[in-house]
């Protein structure tokens, strides 16, 4: 019954990790060859692949696992993929209906444990319901702001036999609004029209909504000439190499795009949040900008920033509004004030903000995803990230054409995410290049994950910038608490060479600037998993930085800025 | 390398304050929010106010529409306007939730909440707690020699009231339902 209606719902893929409470599920996998069984090695992985999987394909990511501890264990990545917002449906074990309560082998109580971490959960106590239960998840998972549910199957609910019904998402009573109000989509046009100093402010929203909104996006900002900037999570659906493009905005933004924030009278969000890592201290955010807001989620607008025209509704819908009604009016901008404000940008990008000092003797962070972007970005690839500062010199380094190829945790922060990621965006893409960039200490969260790409021969590769430091840590150290490192390092490390070739992998190690080309064509001419330990300076700081508590235009640029900036009130954030 | 001149000092609001430029004079609020009876939902509507920090002065819940197996909760909250406004999109965001009502903006509601008292006592103080729980239309629904019942429906400010006068006079116990409440008019 679970295994029909998975296929119901178009399930390819499943990830998991079998226990007691799920083996009539799995007896059920193992008598048929239509939905394949991706077993993982820790159940915290099989949610972070099926999120790699979701976020590569737009498809819901799905999940198996068994009661407790297989339930306990997933609680990480469901709450990953809520503050990402990914779908993903999990389904969990559980001990059989006349046992709940009574504090049973493996029981723990999953929908209570998982009610604040997921979009919406079920305890399915009735055969009879448990078809339908599954197409509403799948259901609620995809519609609306996507998301992960999880419905719980007690034992005997598996066992029974029951009636089985097909999916029927048109009489699900969850159906939240997609079409914007014309009005306030009206009143953008206009703000559109005169505004001088434009910038569009877009987020994850815009992916989650469909490759439509990044194009529809696309043709608005080409049509129109106004700037844009993008969160972590939107990265891609804008092209890096597009003519518009500022460079990522927040705490480790570009300093353009922070600037273009500040200074900006017109900030057009789009399928983003007003995250903290995105305003900064929020009295001095975009102080003087008129703010527009499109975004599926009522509960996203004016939550942190108050906003001038709300538009509640599907990124791709609203948008496509937005250019018939921009058109129909004449497609008109302000040219004048825009040409001086591309000027003014064009100041702002001279300062270069992400140069680095380079270096012959040791390699830099910078210079390694430099170089990995240069020989990579020609090809059908896909990244991941581990945590840290890595993630944020990934994100500033490399560049994004399209949407779906960027798979990082943003919301929840979650180190261990990137590794299980990257296995999931490889089964979705057989052929495509997939690339872990990693921290070493992030990298070992999940590194048992080694296990499931020898046994599943997945070709990712883990490029690992090991700074042997919990290195965002240690710039937080060095800038907050006096240069103390307290337990910021990573000592007695494997040697990732060895450790790749226990479990048959392939491992390359890198240490040396000159090396590094060959280093990483090697990497990328291996037909198989390789884990890359690339060595590298271990006390660099990612630039810029936004530090806690200060505004867009506090932004530190280098070692020169970071004397004494953060006061005892921003050292309390995080 | 930058030019950028950076200020030294305190800084006036944190990234984590996030509603420093709003309003911050609270107003109490009545919510209607219709939910579909299913196990767990008190939890997750409880859950989001307890989660998110927000206040609850009063709850009651109630199954309302057996056949439609929806449930009506009323929730008085208090909160700054921006605050009452993330709680209503919020509790919209439950996929349980059929309906938030805001009783407080939409029209004048009508609000009742029952209680019944328990006062102990004899002589003059019995025969002065039966007088005024006539003023205030309490009826009586237990009585021995030495103790009454009263119930009493009315605003909440009404119950306070009675129960102010019955503390002198022996009040032992009360027990309050939350507030129901319903829009006047049609
Ligand atoms: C599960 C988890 N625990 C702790 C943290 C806090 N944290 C953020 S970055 C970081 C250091 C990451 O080190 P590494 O993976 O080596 O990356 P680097 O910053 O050195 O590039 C830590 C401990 C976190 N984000 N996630
Ligand atoms: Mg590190």
């Amino acid at each position: 019954m679970v295994i029909q209606a998975l296929k119901d719902q178009g399930v390819d893929t499943v990830f998991g990790y079998p226990g007691g409470a799920v083996l009539p599920i799995y007896d059920e996998i193992f008598q048929q060859n239509e939905i394949r069984h991706i077993l993982v090695r820790h159940e915290q992985g099989a949610v972070h692949a099926a999120e790699g999987y979701a976020r590569s394909t737009g498809k819901p990511g799905v999940v198996l696992v068994t009661s407790g501890p297989g339930a306990t264990n997933a609680v990480t990545g469901l709450t990953d993929a809520l503050l990402d917002s990914i779908p993903l449906v999990v389904l969990t074990g559980q001990v059989p209906t006349f046992m709940i309560g009574s504090d049973a082998f493996q029981e723990a109580d999953t929908v209570g444990i998982t009610r604040p971490c997921t979009k919406h959960n079920w305890l399915v106590k009735d055969t009879d319901k448990l078809s339908g239960v599954i197409h509403e998840a799948f259901h609620v998972a995809t519609t609306g702001r996507p998301g992960p549910v999880l419905v719980d199957i007690p034992k005997d609910v598996q066992f029974a036999t029951g009636a089985y019904k097909k999916p029927a998402p048109e009489k699900s009573t969850y159906n939240p609004q997609v079409k914007g109000d014309n009005e306030s989509i009206a009143e953008l046009v206009a703000a559109i029209e005169t505004a001088k100093k434009p910038v569009f402010y877009t987020g994850g929203g815009v992916i989650n909504s469909g490759p439509e909104a990044s194009r529809l996006l696309r043709e608005l900002v080409e049509a129109t000439g106004i700037p844009i900037t993008s969160t972590l999570m939107g990265l891609g659906a804008y092209p890096a190499s597009g003519k518009h493009w500022l460079g990522m905005l927040g705490m480790h933004g570009l300093y353009e795009a922070n600037m273009a924030m500040h200074d900006c009278d017109l900030l057009i969000a789009i399928g983003s949040r007003f995250d903290d890592r995105i305003t900064g201290k929020i009295d001095a955010f975009s102080p003087r900008s008129v703010k527009a807001h499109i975004d599926i989620d009522p509960s996203s607008i004016n939550k942190v920033v108050r906003c001038d025209i709300p538009i509640v509704g599907d990124v791709a819908t609203v948008l496509e509004e937005v250019l018939s009604i921009w058109k129909s009016r004449g497609s008109k901008t302000n040219a004048e004030g825009l040409t001086r404000w591309r000027s003014k940008i064009a100041e702002w990008k001279k300062i270069n903000c992400l140069a680095y000092n380079g270096s012959t003797k040791t390699i830099k962070p910078q210079y390694a995803l430099e170089r990995l972007e240069a020989l990579t970005k020609d090809r059908d690839r896909y990244i991941c990230t581990e945590v840290g500062q890595h993630q944020m010199w990934a994100a500033q380094f490399l560049g994004f054409e399209d949407p779906n190829r960027w798979m990082t945790s943003g919301g929840l922060g979650t180190m261990g995410y990137g590794f299980p990621a990257s296995i999931g965006v490889q089964i979705a893409h057989p052929e495509a290049l997939v690339i872990n960039v990693a921290g070493e200490a992030s990298w070992l969260m999940n590194m048992q994950e080694l296990g499931t790409v020898t046994q599943f021969d997945l070709p990712v590769k883990q490029f690992i910038l090991n700074n042997e430091r919990l290195g965002m840590v240690r710039q937080w150290q060095e800038l907050l608490h006096g240069e103390r490192y307290s337990h910021s390092w990573s000592e007695s490390l494997p040697d990732f060479v060895k450790l790749a070739d226990a479990f048959g992998a392939k491992g390359i190690l890198c240490k040396d600037p000159a090396d590094l080309d060959d280093a990483i064509m090697e990497m990328l001419n291996h037909d198989g998993p390789v884990i890359f330990d690339c060595l590298v300076e271990k006390h660099e700081n990612c630039f810029p930085m936004i530090p806690s508590g200060k505004a867009h235009n506090e932004m530190l640029l280098g070692e020169a800025d970071t004397q004494g900036v953060i006061d005892s009130k921003g050292s309390v954030l995080v | 390398m930058s030019a950028l001149h950076i200020k030294k000092g305190s800084t006036s609001h944190s990234a984590y304050n996030l509603r420093p430029t709003f309003s911050d004079v609270e107003e109490r609020h009545t919510l209607a929010v219709l939910v579909e009876n299913e196990p767990g939902v008190l939890a997750r509507v409880i859950g989001l106010f307890s989660g998110r920090g927000y206040n609850i002065d009063s709850l009651t819940v109630a199954e309302v529409d057996h056949t439609g197996h929806l449930s009506r909760i009323t929730i008085v909250t208090t909160g700054t306007p921006q605050v009452i406004e993330q709680i209503k999109a919020q509790l919209g965001r439950i996929v349980s939730v059929r309906e938030v009502h805001d009783l407080t903006v939409e029209g004048r509601a009508v609000e009742r909440e029952l209680a019944m008292l328990k006062v102990a006592g004899q002589g003059d103080k019995r025969v002065e707690a039966l007088r005024i729980a006539e003023i205030f239309r309490a009826k009586v629904v237990d009585s021995t020699l030495s103790s009454f019942v009263f119930e009493i429906t009315g605003t909440p400010e009404k119950i306070d009231a009675l129960a102010d006068l019955m503390r002198p006079l022996g009040l032992v116990e009360i027990a309050r339902t939350g507030i129901a409440a319903l829009l006047r008019g049609d």
